[in-house]
């Protein structure tokens, strides 16, 4: 089948004067999310959650598995109804609404399609089950669900069962199904979690243009946060149920507020240290970097591999014992001994040249001071 | 070595050499076991049914079909099966959706309990109907006094017949719901479909294959069944007899023609729940492939 092979490869949004799946401007929802609770039994799923989603934004929740996150994807569908707390739609109430009366376009992790159904009676299954006062025509429902199907680029693919598709096209249909019921939130779990790395990152550039086309407020949960940073105008970082940390992708990577954030998002280091008279010391050695506002005691220096330079000279910097060089792409890795016991990485240009054994002083750039108590009580 | 491609061994095992599987003597040997195992028990038997319901020719097959008490019995029989198999199929969807969907304390027990039938001797299932409605039993002198009977009556060859087959349906259906999961539940009402659209249009559609297999395989139970009914029947004629039933007595009065007669129309049954089942099994295995290929 020609087409299946051309949708395999090119995963663009259809180029339509006018997008089918464009949500109206007065149905897209701002959300606000105001201190939920979710207790399963006495085991506390999510401790106090308040966030708010402007009409219109992509919003990514990332954390690791158990982190809460699908649980507040589920109580924003309906699926899920919060221990306490409020969630509202546009200002109004929506715990007061049912599932069905939320009007949410659900994307599933596994897409949920409906096995017996054909691709096309997938799409319209949200239409054809209104009730009567409200439901389409069959031809209507029929001419939105290939209109729909024409906007995924799956034409021709109508009267396929979903076990005769590839996951990619699954989920594209997954996709068409939610936006059919013309939803004003669109949630997605883990959209992408079930399909090969190729796939997953046109998917990705895939979902970003539909966004930017129907404009559909969208909140997707991922584990991925290479998936969170690409495509959210804002992140959400979630563990044990709270959030951590709330900003757009930049925000996130370049100033982590926390000892978590920092270790989770992209790759990093973390040395104890000590803060004296407002100096950073790591065993008895003063380093020259400032020790901002951070109180005197403990506390742990947290940088990106990148993010450091390099000197012979050990005075003022950390001295670390050379272990291995590695080529890592375009750049090389070196793994560090500091203190005789701290395992560090750093990354250097690939024609960085030194001995391969001996010490070498590091200097970080950027870095983040915690005091070693705030990482206590995080983790 | 290429030399071994051209041996029997090769010739026999049709897919070229292999370490795992059997010598060619040996897989003859297993496969003769099963077919003289099946002549001897299965086919020997279903033959004899037949031949004997005919020895003394088709016009006496006839008689022994339409005579008033075997009428009575094959019309007790389809009664009770009517009665039966409904009740099953709503206790097993049930049962299954309690069991697949949703949490609750004592899932377990339940799920236990289901198979129970299954582990109880027949005749010990009639029994406690026995001793529960019976003359004698617990509630005997209440029923009296209203003038309901349950034992060797026709009520109590169905509560028999609902206990023995209960597991049927719930335990084709429990495996494929868990698997199946709570999400095209979950997708249907967040489209907006009702409950009952989202059971009928998407869980019901779901089932459907291991459903019919439930129901057949109810079906010949229920219709089959003898300990647990001879238990509670009372064996009156042309009132609280089944097919077994009638067999049997038929069979005691060294009547065999006529036994032999009611007895091939279970065999029959036997046979057309066999035909659907192969189908089915053929049907379903498909879609259970077809929804694990992901």
């Amino acid at each position: 089948m020609d087409a299946r092979v051309t949708n395999e490869v090119n995963y663009r949004a259809a180029t339509l004067d006018r997008v089918p799946a464009a949500a109206p401007r007065d149905k897209i929802v701002d959300v606000s999310v105001e201190n939920v609770v979710r207790l399963f039994g006495v085991t506390p799923a999510l401790h106090g959650v308040s966030l708010d989603i402007a009409a219109g934004e992509l919003v990514a929740l990332l954390g690791p598995s158990g982190s809460g996150k699908t649980t507040l994807l589920r109580i924003l569908a309906g699926l899920d109804l919060p221990t306490s707390g409020r969630v509202l739609f546009d200002g109004e109430d929506a715990l007061k609404l049912t599932v069905q009366e939320r009007n949410v376009g659900l994307v599933f992790q596994n897409y949920a399609l409906f096995r017996h159904m054909t691709v096309l009676e997938n799409i319209g299954f949200g239409l054809r089950v209104r009730p009567h006062d409200r439901r389409p025509s069959r031809k209507e429902i029929k001419r939105r669900a290939l209109e729909l199907l024409d906007f995924i680029q799956l034409s021709g693919l109508e009267k396929r069962f979903p076990s005769q598709l590839s996951g990619g096209q699954r989920q594209r249909v997954a996709f068409a199904r939610a936006l059919a019921i013309e939803p004003r939130l669109l949630l997605l779990d883990e959209p992408f979690g079930a399909l090969d790395a190729k796939v997953r990152r046109d998917l990705r550039r895939w979902l970003r243009e539909i966004h930017d086309k129907t404009g559909h407020t969208t909140v997707f949960v991922t584990h991925d946060q290479e998936e969170a940073l690409e495509l959210a105008d804002r992140v959400v970082v979630m563990s044990d149920g709270k959030i951590h940390q709330i900003g757009t992708p930049d925000q996130i990577y370049d100033e982590p507020n926390s000892p978590f954030v920092f270790s989770f998002i992209g790759e990093s280091s973390m040395l104890p240290v000590k803060v004296e008279q407002g100096k950073v010391w790591i065993d008895e050695q003063a380093l020259d970097i400032p020790a901002k506002d951070v109180p005197a005691g403990p506390a742990r220096l947290y940088f990106r591999p990148q993010d450091v330079e390099v000197s012979d000279e050990l005075h003022g910097v950390i001295p670390a014992e050379i272990l291995a060089f590695r080529r890592h792409g375009g750049s090389r890795r070196i793994d560090l001994e500091v203190g005789g016991r701290n395992r560090i990485e750093i990354e250097l240009p690939a024609d960085f040249s030194h001995n391969l054994s001996g010490w070498i002083g590091v200097r970080p750039r950027r870095y983040r001071l915690f005091p070693a108590a705030v990482e206590a009580s995080a983790s | 070595m290429t030399d071994v491609a051209f041996t029997p061994t090769f010739v026999l095992s049709m897919r070229g050499p292999s370490v795992t599987t059997e010598k060619p003597k040996v897989r003859i040997a297993l496969i003769l076991v099963s077919v003289a195992f099946l002549v001897l028990f299965l086919l020997l038997p279903l033959a004899a049914v037949f031949y004997e319901a005919l020895s003394k020719g088709v016009g006496t097959y006839f008689t022994a079909l339409v005579e008033p008490d075997a009428l009575a019995a094959i019309k007790l029989t389809l009664l009770v099966a009517a009665i039966a198999v409904p009740a099953n199929l709503v206790f097993g969807l049930a049962a299954s959706w309690a069991i697949a969907k949703f949490e609750f304390p004592g899932k377990s027990v339940l799920n236990t309990l289901v198979d129970l039938p299954f582990s109880v001797s027949p005749v010990i299932s009639g029994l406690i109907y026995v001793l529960l409605f019976g003359a004698q039993g617990y509630l005997g002198p209440f029923l009296k006094s209203e003038g309901i009977q349950i034992i060797f009556a026709v009520p109590g060859i169905v509560l028999a017949t609902i206990f023995v087959t209960f597991p049927f349906v719930a335990r084709e259906l429990v495996p494929l719901m868990q698997e199946q999961g709570t999400q095209d539940e979950e997708a249907a009402l967040s489209l907006g479909a009702s409950g009952w659209k989202a059971f009928f249009k998407v869980t019901l559609p779901n089932i459907r294959w291991a459903l019919l297999y439930g129901v057949v395989l109810c079906n010949a139970r229920a219709m089959g069944e003898f300990g647990a009914v001879s238990v509670v029947s009372g064996h009156i004629r042309g009132k609280t007899n089944t097919m077994p039933l009638h067999v049997e007595i038929l069979y005691n009065e060294y009547n065999f023609a006529a036994a032999f007669a009611v007895a091939s129309l279970l065999a029959l049954l036997a046979l057309v729940t066999l035909v659907i089942k192969i189908t089915l099994e053929w049907r379903y295995a498909d879609q259970i492939a077809a929804s694990r290929r992901h």
